[in-house]
Formats: structure tokens, C-alpha cells, sequence
């Protein structure tokens, strides 16, 4: 579904991502690995044509997205949820919402989106008119995952949806995205939190300092030494 | 220039400075919100704002002349021209805004910062260099096509061209308000003022709001330059230099980058310019010679003692 061939990317003189090559296929859960630093958010800022590709091919059902601008690649089916949840802060939890719906133009079909985020998380249905800048942590990331799903997309990235959670929600977090690929969704996570991603991913990649140094099942990511080693505690 | 100093005295005098200043701050409010839109969205000074609103008021100038306008209009001619005028105004100011963005700006946008700033600087001077080659260096007189009919209020004398022009800045503040919070291009906007990065992962294609942003600042600017020749009625090619930098205090006094601050802050300017005028009468020289120190004392307090404005920004951003 998603493929990334030697990838190479970066920001002015730094080169960050060297030859990243990776692969997300249909109604899999695949997780992205690394320290910090390693070049995670770069590639999925690479992916959503905010950072542009030096070398390498990006695509996407088969097709060429690399050299598209972020809307383009958004209406091809892909959503992010990124770093930092980024949501809209002095717009309404509604508001946002729509905004995630922007390449929508059908009202009904908004609304849906919308409804259907509400089920998911009914805490935002109840902040429905609060603007997001005042709500928790915890709240926002909600928001930001579900502005990501009110576009419907196939495939879901989400860049550290569990960082700075509580624990509760880290869990609320890891089960929406068990939820979310039950409805079909290709999820690629990236996530500090191994050993969550990997319980609930089917295939992961290690990323340090820019290269994959590593790709197998998740099964075997988690009884891996280097793995176990450096994100597992041992 | 406008006769600036009222003869009565006490609450009347008042009064009627208060008059002056809501129609001098109607017309900074609407330059204002030009700059406040721009660097609301591409945190970028337009300095070529104010060149953008002389432009309106010298091309109003020229059309004139072509019509063969001379004195006082009523009835339906009146509402004809002014309906023209205003088109033709918004027409002209915000084709030159949008022109300046994709000419000179947009090519700078992943430039250091001080790059768009110096070049809205170097567009500021060309646009005033063109508009002294056309119309010379002079002041000309823009005729006086408004009558000057006035209500008297309790000896407060309200002229219906200030109310006219009240009504049309706070008609276009008011569509301006609506397109903002209830269309879709208006949320974009919202939400790549707010963070570029995450609008353009919505789908939001940034380019287009930013075009929005220089045509509805230029447009509102173009409006401002009919009323400044309906008021002022002096066109001059360095006419925007001053008037743009007191609509620049103006948007940062109401905390720039926030429309309803450009508002509160244009007409509260404008307020302050007028009262001033009067109330500084004692000073050497006269009311008159001491406003400008007045109004970008302003400038140098807000942005030394509250950067944000009188309406900055409420909700933090949560990182």
C-alpha cells in the first residue's frame, strides 16, 4: 500500500534519512522504531511532502506521491496524526474536526466523519464547542486522532500518539488503534513506547540515525537483543 | 487638509473630536486589518500595505478626472459613483496586493525572515515612485463629490459622509467577521494562522490562503482609500508612508495578527489621533505638531510593555 524505496531526505545541509526503505501493506499495523533523533518524524514528514525527497521514491497504491504537495497526498487517501498532536488550539473541538474533513465537501458525509469520532471518543462529543487550546493533554491527542479519521483515510500515520500520556490513556490510545484496524485502516505508528507498538503491530522497522537497521515481524522485534537492548529495558 | 480643531468647548468640543476620531479610525482600521491579515497568516510586515492603499486613492484620483467630476453629487449619480468607486478601489488595491505577493514575497517564503521584510520595503518605493511619475508630487485635490450635509446633535455636528463611511467599515468588518468563523476558506485561513504545518496536513492548500489573505487585506485597503479621499480629499504619491505605518501602530496597539484587535485598534487610534489633536493644544507648535510623536509613542510603549497588544492572544498553545 505504502512504500518508501531509498528514501533519502533532510533539512538545509543535514542529510537526516539515508536510503529508507520500508513498506506498509494493506490492513497491517506496522510499527516505526527509534531512539530519539533517529529520523522518525522526518519520515513521516517526508511521506506528507512537508520535507521534500532528495533521492528515493515514495508510493503510495502504486503511484508516485514524492514530488506532490501535502493536499494532494492527503486526497489520495493518507492522514497523519503528528508530533505534538498539533491540534488547533483556539479553534472549537468541532472546528477542528472540520478541518480534518477539509477535503470533504459533502455536508452529510462531514457530519458522519464527525459522529462517528464522537462514538469513538464521546469526551470530545461532550467538548464539542470547547476550543482545543483548553483542554488536557489527553483530550487533545484524542481530538488529533480523530481529526486524522474524519477524512476516512486507508492508511493512518500516527507520529508518537502515546507521548505524555498517563498511562490510562496510553492504553485508551493503543486500543483506538486496535479499533481503528479493525475498521480496515493500514495504521503506520511511530512510537518511543516498543513494546506496546510491537504487541500490537504485525511488522516493525528499526530506524537509527536515519537508516533501517532492522525489519522483521513484530514477534520477533520483541525477543530481539538489539531491540530488547535498547528500547525494551534489557 | 481637514479642519481639525473644534471652536465650541467643553463635552460639545468633545464630542465632536470623538466624531472625527471614529471616522479617521474607521479608515486605520480597515488599512489595519490589511496588516494583521498578512502577518497573521505568513508572519510577514507588508510594508508596501500603506503604498497598496495610496494606490486606490491616486487611481480614484484619475477616474475622476476621466468621469469629469467636479462638485457635489446627490441622489442616484451619488450612489452610482460611490458604488464604482468603491468597486474600482477594492479592485485596484487588492490586484496590487495580490501581484506583490506572487512577484516578490512568494519567492522569498522559505528565505531568512529579513528578506520578505527588505523587499516589502524596496516594493513600498517602487509603488511610490510609479505613483509620483504619474500624478507628480503635488497635492491634488480629489473633488468634493460628498455633500456636506450634517445632523446636529446637541451642537455636535455629525456629518452624513462620516456616518457613511462608519457604516461601510464596519458593513465590510462585519463580512469579513462572517467569512472568517463561518466558510470553509475562512476556517483554512484560522487554521494556517494557527499552525501552517498542520493546516497543510488537512488538506489545506497554503498558497491559496496566503493569496486570500494579501486579496481581502488589499481589498479592505482599497475601501480605505475611497474614504480618504471622500474625507481628506488631498491625494498625494507619499500619502500611504504615514498613513500605513499609524494603520501598522494600529494593528499591533490591537495585537497584530488578531482581526478584532486591527478593529479595536484602528479605531482606538484613530480616538487617541483626534482627541489628541485637540487636547495637546498647549504643547508648542500645537496639538497638530505633537500627534505623530503621540501615536508612535504608542507603537514603542505597546511593543516595549505588552508586545502581544490589547487583544493578544488568550489560549496558549499546549506543547
Amino acid at each position: 500500500m505504502l512504500e518508501l524505496q531509498a528514501v533519502t531526505a533532510g533539512y538545509g545541509p543535514a542529510e537526516v534519512l539515508h536510503q529508507v526503505t520500508l513498506q506498509v501493506n494493506q490492513g497491517e499495523v506496522v510499527s516505526l522504531l527509534g531512539a530519539n533523533a533517529a529520523g522518525k518524524t522526518t519520515t513521516m514528514k517526508t511521506i506528507f511532502g512537508l520535507v521534500p525527497t532528495r533521492g528515493g521514491q515514495i508510493l503510495f497504491e502504486g503511484q508516485r506521491i514524492d514530488k506532490l504537495q501535502p493536499d494532494q497526498i492527503i486526497a489520495r487517501g493518507l492522514a497523519l496524526v503528528p508530533e505534538g498532536r498539533r491540534v488547533f488550539s483556539r479553534m472549537s473541538v468541532r472546528e477542528n474536526l472540520e478541518m480534518g474533513a477539509y477535503m470533504q465537501n459533502d455536508r452529510t458525509v462531514i457530519t458522519q466523519g464527525i459522529d462517528l469520532v464522537y462514538d469513538l471518543f464521546p469526551r470530545l462529543r461532550e467538548r464539542d464547542k470547547q476550543l482545543a487550546g483548553t483542554m488536557s493533554g489527553g483530550e487533545q491527542q484524542m481530538l488529533a486522532i480523530g481529526r486524522a479519521l474524519v477524512a476516512r483515510p486507508r492508511l493512518i500515520c500516527m507520529d508518537e500518539p502515546s507521548l505524555g500520556l498517563s498511562p490510562l490513556l496510553v492504553q485508551l490510545v493503543f486500543d483506538t488503534i486496535q479499533k481503528i484496524r479493525k475498521e480496515g485502516v493500514t495504521v503506520l505508528l511511530v512510537e518511543q513506547n516498543a513494546f506496546m507498538a510491537l504487541n500490537i503491530a504485525d511488522r516493525g522497522y528499526v530506524l537509527q540515525t536515519g537508516r533501517i537497521i532492522l525489519n522483521d515481524t513484530a514477534q520477533k522485534l520483541l525477543v530481539n537483543d538489539t531491540v530488547r537492548a535498547a528500547y525494551l529495558g534489557g | 487638509m481637514l479642519e481639525f480643531a473644534a471652536t465650541n468647548g467643553g463635552p460639545v468640543l468633545f464630542f465632536q473630536q470623538l466624531e472625527l476620531g471614529i471616522t479617521l479610525g474607521a479608515m486605520y482600521a480597515l488599512v489595519a486589518l490589511g496588516y494583521t491579515l498578512v502577518y497573521g497568516i505568513i508572519e510577514l510586515i507588508n510594508f508596501a500595505h500603506g503604498d497598496v492603499f495610496m494606490w486606490s486613492t491616486v487611481v480614484l484620483l484619475l477616474v475622476s478626472n476621466a468621469l469629469g467630476l467636479k462638485g457635489t453629487l446627490g441622489g442616484f449619480a451619488l450612489i452610482g459613483v460611490l458604488i464604482l468607486f468603491l468597486a474600482i478601489g477594492m479592485a485596484v488595491s487588492a490586484f496590487l496586493n495580490v501581484s506583490i505577493e506572487r512577484l516578490a514575497y512568494r519567492r522569498l517564503r522559505k528565505a531568512p525572515r529579513l528578506a520578505p521584510l527588505i523587499a516589502a520595503v524596496g516594493v513600498s518605493f517602487i509603488l511610490e515612485n510609479i505613483a509620483q511619475l504619474t500624478i507628480g508630487s503635488g497635492f491634488i485635490a480629489f473633488p468634493p463629490i460628498f455633500p456636506t450635509t450634517a445632523l446636529n446633535i446637541f451642537g455636535v455636528k455629525i456629518s452624513i459622509l462620516h456616518i457613511f463611511i462608519f457604516g461601510l467599515a464596519v458593513g465590510l468588518m462585519y463580512a469579513l467577521d462572517r467569512f472568517i468563523q463561518t466558510t470553509k476558506l475562512g476556517r483554512a485561513m484560522r487554521a494556517t494562522a494557527q499552525d501552517p504545518e498542520a493546516a497543510a496536513l488537512m488538506g489545506v492548500n497554503v498558497n491559496r490562503t496566503i493569496f486570500m489573505a494579501f486579496l481581502i487585506g488589499g481589498a479592505l485597503a482599497g475601501a480605505a482609500g475611497l474614504c480618504y479621499n471622500l474625507v481628506i480629499a488631498q491625494v498625494n504619491f507619499f500619502t500611504g508612508f504615514k498613513f500605513g505605518l499609524i494603520a501598522f501602530t494600529a494593528a499591533v496597539f490591537g495585537g497584530i495578527g488578531n482581526v478584532y484587535g486591527a478593529v479595536a485598534g484602528g479605531f482606538a487610534i484613530g480616538i487617541i489621533y483626534a482627541l489628541s489633536i485637540q487636547y495637546f493644544n498647549f504643547l508648542p507648535g500645537g496639538g497638530v505638531a505633537w500627534v505623530d510623536a503621540i501615536v508612535f509613542g504608542i507603537l514603542v510603549l505597546t511593543l516595549v510593555f505588552r508586545p502581544s497588544g490589547i487583544l493578544g492572544q488568550q489560549v496558549p498553545d499546549k506543547v
